[in-house]
């Protein structure tokens, strides 16, 4: 049965069970593999996306149920990663491997629309269901908070070389 | 001449000696006027047999020069998240004195007739690369000053670069590397073991903040992963191996599975013996992943018995007890009379510390794309080893090597995981046998439970010490896996384990049990186990002596034993700890953590720990506090590292170093796997309100328990740079442990902690 699912502003129709997961739509029938499936049990977040602006894991949810919402990937968060989350995802320097970081840039990026200055508290509660195996928690407090410097209008510094002092 | 040396390190991976190997530079005309230097090495035996005509020389790097001045530098390395596809175009770029932002960086395919050492393991790529990749860049800097030197008349001596550009002060004459490469091209190369390379006070790019090639990749969820990739007329692939290891299938309702939706094929794969090759299971094929796990719920099958579904984690356990109760099998080392030493000690300890198989879950389940077209296989994987991956599907398959094309794909994540290459075998296979391209892709059930696991482990100590608080005597009995002489794959012990040449004094020894089980290397193998037992003991001695921790260690450190017995080969001498090494972190860590100047309320506490791997010397402090409940919280981290003169990036060496400890963290809180009736328990993440794994579930450490602060420092010394991926980690669970004594009061000696009591009072 045709299902017309609005992904990244565009509407998009596919002809998929109704309870194939909205994870693998994305990634294996509209092929946006920037959607990342880690466990398929809600546990690891790698699947996250926005559903009517909200983080949700796709790895569990039917597509049936996500017909007629407003989903968001990371394509869509900014094609060219100019959103302030992926801003200061770059600036810090946060991936390891990277395999999680789509899903830790939706949580961040949500959690952002909500609280626009967020504390490390607040920042561990929204992003505590996504598992970064490399553990690079550090440096994803760090670009949340960064994140939030650049929504509220603080000028954008780029990817750097800088000479470390010994 | 030298003879090239060539050894393996703990995890399998082909180590050469740079000091030893020589390279050579080929130097070719590009047309529209660039320019490519290509660095080859061959061993030495095969230069002489060969004389000058030899056929594909390996290259050790790759570096085009366009008329535009971009510098494009192939990386050769996989890359799993350590940094390597930054870390080595630095070196090149560095010496032949380039601005990064000039520079391209593009991922080699594995190909052994081009590139030598694709590897990703050991924390090897620093020192093996450190020189060559240096005068490869060091090299072409030479061959564009001749150039110039041409061009203009004017001796090289007064010639300089600067950010890829040559200058003639005297005549401020100036030309680009991109304008120079032509005529480079027709200069004769350097030999490059003798090129001069910088003074390192003269460094422009190594030792800067550099950031990860490829990053707007990563941010904006490019398709760059195993998992992503994509031919045409692909199908997906589910394998479904036995849950007791090696069992072979006995029955299947295939016909039913294939008349599933979306199903295309379902069939037996015998598959051998071999753990690290390809295991029996049933292959379903579809045009949809989904739709084939679907198909896999109907799936059953009928096990044969297996000899391995006798074993468990509770048999393994009991069967230690025995071992540990009986006389060793085997002496690993003896030094002295222990026995005598700790019947005479003023004081004696003795202890019994064990640590849990544990799993090394990737966040990206394995997977393997795989397309044949008639004897021909292509292949995408993030395999950790491409070359011996292609030779086990060469060799089961039965095909050639130079018939398997292997590109290789951004891993999300080894951790030594991908040392093994079973996904790529099974993909091969069932790609050949289905005669359609195959994207195979694993379950998290099916990377839990099929894991080549960080093995288990048992330990008996003894010690003694002597009125003075000196440690005079020291006895482990490691009670392992594996068969007679042989130890299980990263189940082993070395009789170089530290308080080895240090203690007069000292018996190490070892019993082992059969093991059905896949074991492999993690993330500092053998170091990330041994160091929690070991330290952590020795942590209770110097608390016998009445010392305290650093200083304990420290004044052993001093005192060296003189060695006795054969004498040690060049390479095991070059492979020893060096104790002013380790007295040089361990200073240091006092220092920036305040140890023992601080005043902790109860509950904090402050530990301490070193330990040496992989060529590198890590000296970490915790401060920790246990709530009155028994709940463990790390404040924070100090970790100083000694890996020689040079951190060559040092924003990817601190990640390194913080995800080291971090990952360290999460083994000690709540990592377990334990196996029934020969399967493993544990099949899928822990939900994120669990803190522990627990029967059915395995823990990552999540960002709530991550500390708000891991200080990183570097203890520069005159060595060589060494690598970094690997020895942040073994120290920290020891120094965890000691933190979590001095708040409470109890020492735990069993992982992971949330198997320990830690409520007080």
């Amino acid at each position: 049965m045709p299902i017309t699912l609005k992904i990244n502003g565009a509407s998009r129709t596919i002809d998929v069970p109704p309870d194939m997961p909205l994870l693998w739509v994305l990634r294996d029938e509209l092929d946006l593999k920037g959607t990342k499936y880690g466990c398929g049990a809600s546990r690891c977040g790698a699947c996250t996306v926005h559903v009517n602006g909200v983080a949700q894991r796709t790895c569990q949810l039917p597509v049936s149920r996500a017909a007629g919402a407003d989903i968001t990937t990371i394509e869509g968060l900014s094609p060219d990663g100019g959103s302030a989350v992926q801003q200061a995802w770059a600036e810090l320097d946060v991936p390891q491997c990277g395999y999680c970081q789509s899903g830790q840039m939706m949580a961040a990026a949500a959690l952002l629309a909500k609280t626009a200055k967020p504390t490390d508290a607040e920042i561990d509660t929204a992003l505590n269901a996504n598992l970064c195996r490399c553990a690079t928690y550090l440096r994803i407090r760090a670009a949340v908070h960064r994140a939030a410097e650049i929504k509220a209008g603080a000028p954008v510094g780029g990817a750097s070389s800088k000479r470390e002092e010994d | 001449m030298t003879k090239p040396t060539r050894h393996h390190d703990d995890n399998g991976v082909a180590v050469e000696s740079a000091v030893s190997r020589r390279d050579f530079l080929k130097v070719t005309a590009l047309a529209g006027g660039g320019l490519l230097l290509a660095s080859y090495a061959e061993p030495l035996e095969a230069i002489e047999r060969l004389g000058s005509a030899v056929a594909d020389p390996a290259l050790s790097a790759y570096v085009r020069i366009t008329p535009d001045n971009v510098i494009t530098i192939t990386a050769k390395n996989p890359e799993i998240g350590q940094g390597v596809k930054t870390m080595l175009p630095m070196l090149i770029a560095e010496e032949l004195d380039v601005d990064w932002t000039q520079v391209r960086v593009t991922q080699g395919d594995f190909d052994p007739t081009k590139y030598q050492a694709q590897a990703a393991g050991g924390s090897t790529a620093t020192p093996t690369n450190w020189l060559p990749m240096r005068r490869v860049g060091a090299a072409g800097r030479q061959m564009l000053m001749a150039a110039a030197a041409q061009q203009w008349s004017v001796p090289v001596s007064e010639l300089t670069t600067e950010k890829g550009v040559v200058h003639h002060r005297a005549s401020k004459r100036q030309a680009t590397y991109g304008a120079l490469a032509a005529t480079a091209a027709t200069m004769t190369a350097p030999a490059l073991d003798t090129v001069p390379l910088k003074d390192p006070k003269q460094f422009r790019l190594i030792g800067t903040r550099v950031t990860t090639v490829g990053i707007t990749d990563i941010t904006t969820g490019k398709p760059i992963f195993g998992i992503d990739v994509t031919v045409p007329n692909m199908h997906y692939a589910s394998f479904v191996k036995a849950p007791v290891y090696g069992a072979k299938v006995a029955s299947a309702n295939l016909d039913a599975v294939k008349a599933l939706p979306g199903i295309t094929h379902a069939f037996v794969v015998d598959g051998g013996t071999q753990l690290q090759g390809l295991m029996p299971g049933v292959a379903i094929i579809g045009k949809n992943w989904w739709l084939v796990q679907q198909a896999r719920k109907q799936l059953a099958v009928q096990w044969a018995e297996h000899p391995t579904s006798q074993q468990s984690s509770a048999g393994f356990a009991a069967k230690a007890k025995e071992l540990l109760a009986q006389p060793a099998q085997r002496t690993i080392r003896s030094d002295g009379n222990v026995d005598d030493a700790i019947k005479t000690a003023t004081k004696t300890i003795t202890a019994d510390y064990s640590y849990p198989f544990i799993a090394h879950a990737p966040l990206e389940p394995q997977n393997t794309t795989a397309q044949w077209s008639g004897d021909r296989l292509e292949m995408w994987s993030g395999t950790q080893l491409p070359q011996p991956g292609r030779a086990l599907v060469a060799s089961t398959l039965g095909i050639k090597e130079d018939q398997i094309t292997m590109h290789m794909v951004r891993a999300g994540g080894g951790f030594g995981r991908r040392l093994n290459n079973d996904y790529l075998v099974e993909a091969a296979w069932i790609a050949r046998e289905a005669k359609v391209p195959v994207k195979l892709l694993w379950t998290r059930e099916d990377d839990m439970q099929h894991d080549f696991y960080r093995p288990g482990g048992f330990h008996r100590f003894q010690a003694g010490v002597d009125a003075n608080g000196t440690l005079v005597a020291f006895r482990n009995h490691f009670v392992s896996f594996g068969e007679g002489d042989r130890f299980a794959p990263s189940a082993d012990i070395g009789p170089g384990e530290y308080p080895a040449r240090f203690v007069p004094n000292l018996k190490i020894e070892s019993s082992v049990m059969p093991l059905g089980v896949p074991t492999g290397a993690l993330r500092a193998p053998r170091s990330n186990a041994l160091s929690f037992a070991f330290q952590g003991f020795i942590d209770e001695c110097a608390e016998a002596a009445g010392k305290d921790p650093i200083q304990f260690r420290i004044d052993m450190l001093k005192k060296e034993i003189p060695p006795t017995g054969a004498p040690l080969t060049p390479q095991q001498q070059a492979g020893l700890m060096d104790a002013q090494r380790v007295i040089g972190i361990l200073e240091m860590a006092r220092d920036v953590s305040g140890w023992g100047k601080t005043k902790l309320p109860k509950g904090t506490g402050m530990g301490v720990a070193f330990y040496f791997s992989h060529r590198g010397y890590f000296a970490e402090v915790v401060k920790a506090t246990v709530s009155r409940t028994g709940e463990v919280r790390v404040d924070k981290v100090w970790a100083v590292g000694d890996v020689g003169s040079d951190i060559i990036n040092p924003n990817h060496a601190e990640q390194q170093v913080q995800g080291a400890v971090l990952d360290a963290m999460g083994q000690a809180y709540g990592q377990e796997i334990t196996f029934t009736g020969g399967k493993a328990d544990q099949s899928n993440f822990a939900p994120a309100n669990l803190t522990a794994g627990n029967a059915s579930t395995f823990s990552l450490l999540r960002i709530r328990q991550a500390p708000p602060e891991i200080e990183v420092h570097w203890k520069k010394t005159t060595f060589s740079p060494t690598g970094i991926g690997e020895p942040a980690m073994p120290p920290l669970i020891p120094a965890l442990m000691g933190a979590i004594y001095q708040a409470t009061g109890k020492r735990v000696r069993t992982l992971p902690l949330s198997k320990t009591d830690l409520r007080w009072s």
